[in-house]
């Protein structure tokens, strides 16, 4: 298992090197910062101590509840360009239904509790915090 | 006992620091809630809508009415937005 939070971008190809290695089935999901009309870039705030800990006690949770045998998360923070990754889950299973079921459990966890807040940076400079969505917080519910 | 505060996002620029030392004895999170919004303006206006701020204390997530014997940090924040 390795959880990353850092603020410089990651490689992924170096990060899957040798992941999973015996599973029958590896899900990779990368976030991109997300072109809108009027974004420039994502400020992207954590709560250092906190991230960490949260990250890796749901990795662990996905890794039992799923059965994986290997789990990688990496988030980013600080200012990110659009287009830039901002996030990476891995997971390694026996069967892929479970890769990509855990994949997905870790995702919408990481939406709505992981401890990242969003800012929109503007060509006039910061803009708006990004508002947590209902969705997000439904999505957590169907787990 | 001495609690550090942390606030982040929109909360830490309305109270307009990301941290304080508070000398407090508050049993819980909301009894702390009070006495910070009692302090000032800034915090009033702050922590006045409770439904719309998380809280962790010691770095996990938590409730109003969380009790706060032995904790050391307790942190409030908007809603997270990760992923």
């Amino acid at each position: 298992m390795r959880v990353l939070v850092q603020p410089q971008r990651f490689d992924a190809a170096q990060l899957l090197q040798g992941f999973g290695a015996g599973a029958g089935a590896v899900v990779t999901f990368t976030g991109l910062v997300r072109g809108e009309d009027g974004l420039v870039a994502l400020d992207i705030e954590h709560y250092p101590g906190m991230t960490e800990k949260a990250l890796r006690a749901h990795a662990e949770a996905a890794a039992a509840r799923f059965g994986l045998s290997d789990v990688l998360v990496v988030h980013r923070h600080g200012h990110l360009a659009v287009g830039e990754p901002i996030m990476m889950v891995a997971t390694a299973a026996r069967h892929r239904r479970a890769a990509f079921d855990a994949a997905d459990f870790l995702m919408d966890w990481l939406k709505s509790r992981a401890p990242f807040w969003k800012r929109e940076i503007g060509p006039e400079g910061p803009g708006d915090w990004v508002a947590a969505r209902d969705d997000d917080e439904d999505a957590l519910a169907r787990w | 006992m001495t609690l550090e505060i942390l606030y982040f996002a929109w909360l830490r620029e309305r109270i307009g620091a990301p941290r304080e030392s508070v000398e407090t004895s508050a049993a819980t999170v909301a009894d702390l809630v009070a006495e910070l919004v009692a302090r000032d303006d800034r915090h009033a206006a702050a922590l006045s809508d409770m439904r719309a701020i998380r809280v962790a204390v010691d770095q996990e997530l938590s409730g109003l009415d969380s009790p706060l014997a032995g904790a050391r940090e307790v942190a409030f924040f908007p809603p997270m937005t990760g992923g």
